[in-house]
Parts: structure tokens; sequence; C-alpha cells
């Protein structure tokens, strides 16, 4: 299975989101953000990082993109996409995702093990996660403030599209403490946090057990592997 | 790609003018340079400077380009090495970074830098442009950079002052940092009123490469192309040359410029991406970056290093502010820029990579088979000099040293004459009273706002000894780094605190099973003008370079950074020395905090009273005087190599070195590390290495190291630290069901209110 | 040579961190009669000719669809500057 992942200039864990989807068993496949030929890949990987600076408006720019509109087209149709950081902020500037993402609450950049609740399995994204489960994610971000009108708040929890909630602490103003969200069909998703660094023992966050052990972020990508051959 | 010159009306002064008029008067001393220096550069010419040339050698000769105060110490890096020492070095000091083999066909170059006063002017874009130019250090060597860490030196914590640089400084490492990509594993944090209105920002980065990647800053071949590129050229920093304004005045008059840089860190970003692409694709045969003295440097020091010259058209350059004169672009200080020496057959595929990522660039002229640098504006000849006199043959002082007059009733006045606890209560208080204190506190307010994920390779970072990052992905080989100084030692001791800020570095990376192979500095100290600090550079310089020899690990390249003073009143002098590590496997590192139930705690060393200097004497009784602790390298070198060798047996489960604060704050650290209690004594220390209650607590004795090892390799270890001549005494045990470390007969603290006093200093000073 | 001016601000109703930030700062320091602070942009678009009746027009469009979000951001003002 082959997973695209996009560079915009300025993107910085692309090679990250790469080493994920071949530790989860897929072929990654880089693509360039100016190119509107995605490969004939089965879903695809906005990473994080500071596209363009965030000149403008974080992830306005790269929302232009030849690659991006090229996602959305494909999105409409059913393929996967997984947003992640400023990946989010591409995917809701694109309006493949309703709401917008703001600067902190605290006004600094912060970097700290994120624990989330697993509020929908249903998506291409987290079918291998048990309803409710509480994972521990990576987050490091400046501008992660999910911001919604209280009409589309409504609408997202009426239709069940909030995927993880912050738990414990809420790192950035987000409202409803939403830390990452789906379209109706269930095929985008885009969070904050960055599942890429939780998914080689070793690397990620502490456990109990072991010194940077954490490796909660891997079945994001096996779950997408899962859904592609289902379907 | 010639520019049309700017149809402003502009005087420019020319060779030919220079010829004209000999006697003309020149503001060489508001440039900062020195009547003889001035004559010198006149007889090297043969006739007056043009101002072109006079802004270019003042800035190059300036003590910052030039290490005209320091250079006769700093030989002895390079003269105090055996052969043995050399083995690993691929690129020695000279060059924009250091060099060094780690095996497996791979290098790792790493340098650590000053970017102290713009720092104090303005701390944001100070710290940003730090970051940004360690970096393209780095880079510039044919490396992709992996990794950074930065060395803070902050005034008094509660004076209002201290909040703006903290704040500003703390932003632009963040910002900029983050931004590149580049997790941030590690560094210092210190808090002395001596920095108050000198503070001090080092930052350093790590880039590695394969072994056929390196590259160097040389044009050596007549006839290639001398190529601007990456950022446009602005009026950054360039506030000094402003004087020579008045040598192109017009009508329209001189405008103000800033003398402060300011950094993008996107266009650094994508700066990286597309020199590594061009270096793998083989299009360019010397690189430099450009930092201090821009333009001037980089055509001069490429030119010099190639031992050939260059003709440029200065014109040429891309310019954000048409209104810049000739002299304003050689000095300008604008960041992100480098420039390549590219051959003429690959300049079509330079176009190619360097479009593809946007990045604008200028053919400023070409490599030339004459020791001479030509450079024009249009068809008029603004400079003509020899490259080496410009780059290389500075000026060398031989600055007056006198021993200080200070010195040796400060080094009597010993920190026994302070009233030391009497009762268990009293101690637990001052042990209490230090955890939480700004300098033994918790650092996350600060490194929280870094990223330390980003490359998905750091196996170590804060607040473990060093930073570690993985460079093989195929067989885990990786490397640690460490940077340390104790200023207050420095102050007691220059030569011995120099020696122990190499044994403290040496030891942060042992503890995590690396091997120490390569050393970097960035020596911190006041104004070379007075004789008394140059005796304290000259103690210094002289005690790093014995210490690397006894050690066995070679300087790889550093920095100097003077003049860190306000008035009379000089910082401690404050050599921060950075050590790297090898691992063959970052699976093996240890980490510096225990998180198994059960396990014994051993402290290998042995202890002294040695309070002079200490934390509990400075932040506890303000009292700085006596003797810094005794450095003893063979036995530094005995630990070193008994945990690398229990590292590759796994048989330990955590090591934390022992200082800053003494034994009693790195046990308390250790078990805040995950939070998981124990049970420790330390009556038996106390016994027989005869110290008292005090000492065993606070002494910074050095060589000493608290680890933790599971039951079943008890034995082993024990055996292998008397094979060893270690010194081995066990202190505790380690229990995951308790919520509390308890010291016996002194208190038992429960981990919760520990950790709340000594999270909460940070925040509720800057929050 | 003339241009067209963008003003974009944040949307009423929504937390404008960096306002708030700099209204606490500014009372910090003194100035307790000012009540509240909101941040916005201005953005100078540059022309090289005349601006005509279509070129606003475009202006105004791009205002909306691209240079603000109209999920967190109003455009407040767009009009020709000499």
């Amino acid at each position: 299975m082959k997973i695209g992942v996009i560079t915009y200039p300025g993107t910085l864990d692309d090679r990250d989101a790469q080493r994920a989807i071949r530790l989860a068993g897929g072929t990654p496949v880089p693509l360039w953000h100016a190119d509107s030929d995605l490969k004939k890949v089965d879903a695809v990987v906005l990473p994080g990082g500071f596209s363009y600076g965030d000149y403008l408006r974080c992830g306005a720019i790269a929302a232009q993109a030849p690659a991006t509109q090229e996602v959305v087209k494909l999105a409409a149709q059913g393929l996967p996409v997984l947003g992640i950081c400023n990946g989010f902020q591409v995917l809701v500037e694109a309006h493949l995702l309703p709401g917008g993402l703001i600067r902190n609450e605290k006004q600094h950049f912060i970097c700290r093990d994120q624990k989330l609740r697993v509020e929908n399995n249903q998506t291409a994204w987290t079918n291998l996660f048990d309803k409710d489960q509480e994972i521990t994610i990576p987050l490091k971000n400046g501008e992660g403030g999910y911001i919604a009108s209280k009409e589309t708040l409504k609408m997202l929890e009426a239709e069940n599209r909030v995927v993880f909630r912050y738990l414990d602490l809420n790192p950035n103003g987000s409202m409803s403490d939403i830390a990452g969200l789906t379209n109706e069909r269930g095929n985008v998703l885009g969070l904050m946090p960055h599942p890429e660094h939780a998914v080689e023992p070793g690397f990620g966050p502490d456990t109990d057990i072991a010194m940077r052990s954490g490796t909660d972020g891997l079945k994001f990508f096996e779950s997408v592997l899962k859904a592609l051959v289902n379907a | 790609m010639t520019t049309e010159i700017s149809t402003r009306p502009m005087h420019v002064d020319t060779v030919t003018q220079a010829l004209a008029d000999p006697e003309k008067s020149q503001p060489w001393a508001e440039l900062g340079l020195k009547q003889d220096e001035y004559l010198e550069i006149k007889n090297i010419l043969g006739r007056r400077p043009t101002s072109s040339e006079l802004a270019m050698y003042s800035v190059m000769w300036s003590e910052h380009c030039s290490y005209k105060s320091s250079k006769i110490y700093l030989r002895q890096f390079g003269e105090k090495v055996t052969p043995e020492m050399k083995k690993h070095l691929m690129v020695g000091m000279g060059e924009n970074a250091g060099v060094v083999d780690i095996g497996e066909g791979l290098a790792v170059t790493f340098k650590v830098e000053s970017h102290n006063h713009p720092s104090y002017i303005e701390p944001f874009q100070g710290a940003a442009t730090g970051v940004g130019g360690i970096v393209r250090d780095i880079l510039t060597m044919g490396a992709r950079p992996i990794a950074i860490m930065d060395q803070l030196r902050f005034g008094a914590p509660e004076h209002p002052d201290t909040a703006r640089v903290v704040h500003g400084v703390v932003e632009g490492i963040s910002f900029y940092g983050n931004c590149l990509g580049l997790p941030n594993i590690g560094g210092e944090t210190v808090f002395d009123s001596v920095y108050q209105g000198n503070p001090l920002v080092n930052a350093l980065s790590i880039g590695s490469m394969k072994h056929e990647d390196i590259k160097l800053a040389k044009a050596s071949n007549p006839g290639d192309l001398v190529i601007l590129f990456g950022a446009r050229t602005g009026a950054d920093g360039i506030g000094g040359v402003s004087v020579l304004a008045s040598e192109t005045f017009d009508a329209s008059g001189p405008t103000k410029r800033p003398a402060v840089q300011v950094g993008d860190p996107f266009a650094e970003k994508v700066l990286i991406e597309c020199c590594l692409e061009l270096f793998h694709a083989g299009v360019v045969a010397g690189i430099q970056d450009l930092g201090g003295a821009g333009i001037s440097c980089a055509t001069s020091e490429l030119a010099s290093n190639g031992g050939k010259g260059m003709r440029v058209q200065l014109q040429n350059v891309l310019l954000r502010d048409e209104s810049l004169t000739p002299e304003e672009i050689l000095m300008s200080e604008s960041q992100e820029r480098m420039c390549a020496i590219v051959p003429v057959g690959k300049l079509k595929a330079f176009v190619e990579i360097v479009s593809k990522w946007e990045v604008e660039y200028s053919v400023l002229g070409d490599v030339i088979d004459e020791d001479r640098l030509y450079i024009n504006w249009g068809d008029q000849e603004i400079v003509n000099v020899p490259p080496r006199t410009v780059a290389h043959d500075g000026p060398v002082y031989e600055r007056p040293v006198t021993y200080p007059s200070y010195q040796d009733a400060l080094n009597a006045d010993s920190s026994k004459s302070l009233k030391r606890a009497e009762t268990p209560a009293e101690l637990a208080e001052q042990l209490l009273k230090l955890i939480s204190s700004p300098n033994q506190a918790d650092k996350s307010w600060i490194t929280a706002q870094y990223d330390h994920y980003v490359m998905g390779n750091t196996a170590l970072a804060m607040p473990d000894d060093s930073g570690m990052v993985r460079v093989s992905e195929t067989t885990g080989l990786g490397v640690a780094l460490a940077t340390d100084a104790n200023g207050k030692y420095c102050y007691l001791n220059p030569y011995e605190g120099a020696r122990q800020a190499l044994a403290e570095a040496y030891r942060n990376v042992a503890v995590t099973g690396a091997v120490p192979r390569a050393v970097t500095n960035c020596l911190n100290f006041g104004s070379p003008e007075n004789p008394e600090v140059m005796w304290q550079f000259k103690e210094a310089t002289a005690g790093l370079a014995d210490a690397c020899l006894e050690l066995g690990i070679p300087v790889t390249g550093g920095n100097v950074s003077f003049y860190n003073q306000s008035g009379d009143r000089a910082i401690y002098p404050t050599p921060v020395v950075g050590v790297l590590g090898v691992i063959d496997n970052v699976a093996r590192r240890i980490p510096s905090g225990w998180q198994d139930d059960g396990n014994n705690i051993y402290l290998l060393g042995t202890s002294y009273d040695e309070l002079d200097g200490s934390a509990w004497a400075k932040d506890l009784y303000d009292h700085l005087g006596g003797q810094p602790p005794k450095v003893d390298l063979k036995k530094e070198k005995q630990l070193g190599d008994l945990l690398h060798g229990a590292a590759m047996q796994g048989i330990i489960e955590s090591a934390h070195d022992v200082s800053d604060g003494g034994l009693g704050i790195a046990v308390i650290e250790s078990a805040l590390r995950f939070n998981v209690g124990a049970r420790v004594w330390f009556t038996e220390v106390m016994e027989r290495d005869n110290i008292d209650a005090t000492a065993v607590l606070f002494s910074e004795s050095q060589a000493r190291v608290i680890v933790t090892v599971g039951r079943e390799d008890d034995v082993k270890f024990q055996a292998l630290c008397e094979a060893r001549g270690v010194p081995c005494l066990r202190i505790g045990v380690t229990d995951k069901s308790s919520d509390s470390i308890e010291i016996k007969d002194l208190a038992t603290f429960s981990l919760n209110e520990v950790r709340e006093a000594w999270r909460k200093t940070l925040p509720e000073l800057f929050g | 040579m003339p241009k067209i001016i963008v003003e974009i601000m944040p949307k009423q109703d929504l937390l404008d961190p960096q306002g708030k930030a700099v209204a606490n700062a500014l009372s910090r320091s003194g100035n307790k009669n000012i009540s509240n602070v909101r941040i916005g942009k201005r953005i100078e678009l540059h022309f090289d000719t005349e601006v005509t009746d279509a070129d606003l027009e475009n202006a105004k469009a791009l205002a909306a669809s691209f240079l603000s979000n109209d999920v967190i951001e109003d455009v407040v003002n767009v009009f020709i500057e000499a």
C-alpha cells in the first residue's frame, strides 16, 4: 500500500511521517507541493511543520498548492487523508475540515507528551483503537487552538466527528478540548498532536515501563493500511 | 547576471581616488581600528585604503573575527595534541566547524558559538540569529544539521531586567530552532547577578554526513564562479559602519542603520534543503556561510583558503534596500545567505536546484589565478587587496597579563568560615531551599518551548545529563553531547575551573554509556584590555588544553567572546566546554533517573569536604571564595571507562552525575526523573570519607556518579568496580511503591511536595 | 503608484490571544483606561499602473477568499490609496 507524504517549503516532519508509514508496513511516497500528480497513492499524509513560514495564516498558502488541490478532489471520492499539526491547518484552510486554528492561549510554543481520548474509532485512521481508549501522543505547537462557531461545535458533537479530545490538560485553549476531528465521511482526519513521533520504541514518549517507549501513534498508520486492505 | 546600478547619485571611494588623495582623513578610530593597525593597512596596500577596504579591514580585524587577543593562547589546542588524539579528527580547527569520524563511514560536525551582546540589546533576534548562525556553520561543512543545544546565563532572577532577557532569548531560540525543524536536546541555564548586564547566549549545533560529503570553504580553481544565494542583502547589523555613510554622503543623506540582525528561519529551512540537494548533486566545489562581516568575510576567506584570488562585481548583489552603499553591502550581516564556488559546467544544474526551492541567487564573479581580491562597483574598482591579509594575517596581540590583585584574598576566604546547619531539620530545610532555588529548579518552563521530537532520532534530551541522537537508522550508531562550565570555580581558579568544565562534560557523556571523543568550546570572558581578565584567559586556556591532552580528546573548534563586562565589572571567566561522545547503538543508552523497583543505588567515587564555590555557599549564604573542588582526570577516565563497560554489558539501569548542588540534589533529581521514590543513607559515606553531614549533602567533589543496578547484576557490578579501582558504596534502594525519598537520619521528603517546590520556581518568576 | 489596502480583523466574538496579551501589558504599564485591544492585519496590494474598478472588485474577492479566513476573520475594509 502506497501512502503519499506531501513536502511544502518549510515542512518539517515529512521524513518522520515516512518512517511511521514504513514501520506500519506501508510504502511511503514523497510528494512535492508544486506537483499535482499524486502518483496513484492509496492515502495521503499532510505532515507537520511551518509551511511557508506560517506566512499570512498557518497553512493558508500551502492550501493553494497544486498537490493540495488534488488532495481536495480525491478526498471527495474517499481518499484517506491525515493532516498532522500544520497539515491539520492546511486541511482547515482548504475547507476539508470545518473551524479554524489560532494562536495558543498562553502565547508560548509548547512541546509535551499529551494524553488524548479516542472518541471515534470508525475513521480510516482510528479503526484499530478501542472506543474511549486513552493514548499518549507528543504535542508541539504554538498555533493549535481549535475554534469554531457554536453551530459548528454542536454539529461536530451531534455527528460524532470529534475524534480526539485533550485529557488532563488543554495545552492550547482549543474549544471543547478538541484535539482532532474528521469529516462527514470519516476519511479525512486532522489533529494537532504528532502520532509519527510515537511509533518507534526508544524515541517516543516516556511510559511507566521505560523511558521513550510509547508507540501509541503506530496504530494510526496501521489502521489506514487495514482500512485500505478491507476497502 | 548584471544588475543596474542604483540611479541615485552615489559618490564611491575608488582605488584611483585613494591614489589621488593619499592624505585624506579616514574614520579608522570610529571603526574600531588602532592607529598602528591603520598604518599597517597602508603599508600592506602601499597607499591609503578606500573606504570599502577600510570597512573590510576594520571588521575582519575586529576581535570577533580575527581572534587577535586570543590567537596566541588558542594555539595550544592545536599544539598540545598527540597523533592518537587526532586519529578520529577529519577536519580540525580553523574551518567553520570540526569534523569527527564516528565509524561506519559516517562523520559528525559540531561547534558552539556565542551571540552574547546582540542578545542583551535585542534578546529575541539576538538569540534567534545566534541559532541561525551556528546552524549555517554546520550546514556549510556539507552536513545535515541534526540537533541544537543552548547554554544560557542570565542575571539575578528577581531583577526586573532579567525577565526581559529571559523571555526574549527563550522565545527567540524556540522560534528559530523549532521552525528549522531541529530538536533541542539539552543545554544549561544559570542565574547569577554577575551576568546582569552581560547575559551569555551560546548556541551549539551538530550535523551528520558521510565521509565523502565533507565540504570546505575554499576557492581553489580559477574560472569557477562565485555565487551568492539565499536571502537578499539588507541593512542588518551595519550600525557601526554607518559612520562611513558620511564618506558617501549625498543630497538625501545617510539613513539610520540598525545594529541588530533579523532572522527568518523559514528562509533558512529552505536554504538547508536547497544546499543539501546542491551538495548531493555535486555542483558545489566550495561553500561558505555568511555570518559576521558578511560578504567581506566570505570572499576574502574563500579566496585565502584556496590560495587563489577573486574578481567580484558588487553591484550584482541582490538587495532588499536599493539605497545601500557599497561599504554597507560589504559589511551587511543579513541572515540566511551562503556563498558557493561553482564550476562553470555545473551552473545550469545549480540554477535548476535553487529555482526549484525558489531561492534567489546572483553570480558575483569568478575565481582568478592571482593572490588578489578585486571588488568593483560597476566599472569602478573599490577594493584591491591581498585576501590573506584580510582573512588570516590580521594583527596578533600579546596583551598584558597581570595576576589579579584580589586573587589571594579571594582564595583565602574559604567557605569553612560559614556556619553550618546543626540539626537534621536545618539540613533538610537547606536541601529543600536549594532544590527550589532557580539554579537547581526544574527548567521545563524553558525546555518545553523547544521541540525535541522532530527528526525522530532523539534518544536522550533534557533533563538527562547529555543529549543523544541516533545517526544511523540501520545500526543505531549515535552521538551524545554535553556542555558545562562553572563560572564560580573559574573565578576562584581559572586553570582548575577550566579543567573541571571539561571533566564535567566528559562525565556527563560517560554516564549515558557513550565514549567521549572530541571537544568544542565557547570561551566567554571580560575585556582583553584588562590584564587581570587576560590572566584568567591565559590560565583557563592552558587548563583546558592540558586537560584535553590528559584525557586524550582534542578540541575541534570553538569560539571566543570577549568584552563581556559592564564598566569595571567583568563576568566570571566562563569557558563553556562541549564534549561529543560516540555510542555503537543508542538502544544501550542509560537514563539519568531510576524507574525500576528494588534496585540498589550506588555512589561511585570519593567525597571530600569541598564546599568552596558550591551552590550551597553561593545560593544559601551568598559566599564565593576559597578553591574549587580538586579535579583528578585519571579518576574521571577510570569512571568513564567503567560506565561504558557496564553499559555495554547492560548492567546499569540509570546513572546520574553528581555536580551542582552536591549529592543530596543528585539523589532528588534521580528520584524526580520518573517519580520513583527511594530510601537512602549517607552515614557510610561520611564514615568512609571522613566528612560531616553538610559536606555529604552539599559538597561538590568531582568524579562522582550515582547509579542503579538490577538485583541480578549487583555482584557483577561490584566486581567490575573493584577490578577497575573505582570506589563503590551502596547508599540506597529504589522503592516504586513509596511516594517519598527517605534520607536516613535526615528527613523524609514527599515526592509530590519536592516536585512541586522544584517545579514552580521558574513559572512563578517568569510565567 | 496606487495601492489597494485590505484591512482584516479577527472575528468580534472570537478570542484574540495576541490582543489580550497586549492589553495585559498595557494595563501593567499603567494604561488603565484602555479596556481592550484587538490586533488585525493591513495588507497592501501594489500596482504598477492605475487601479480600475475591476481591480477593486477583484481585490475584494481575493480578500474574502484567500487573504482572510472567514471562519476566524472579517474583512473590515478594502479601499484604494493613492
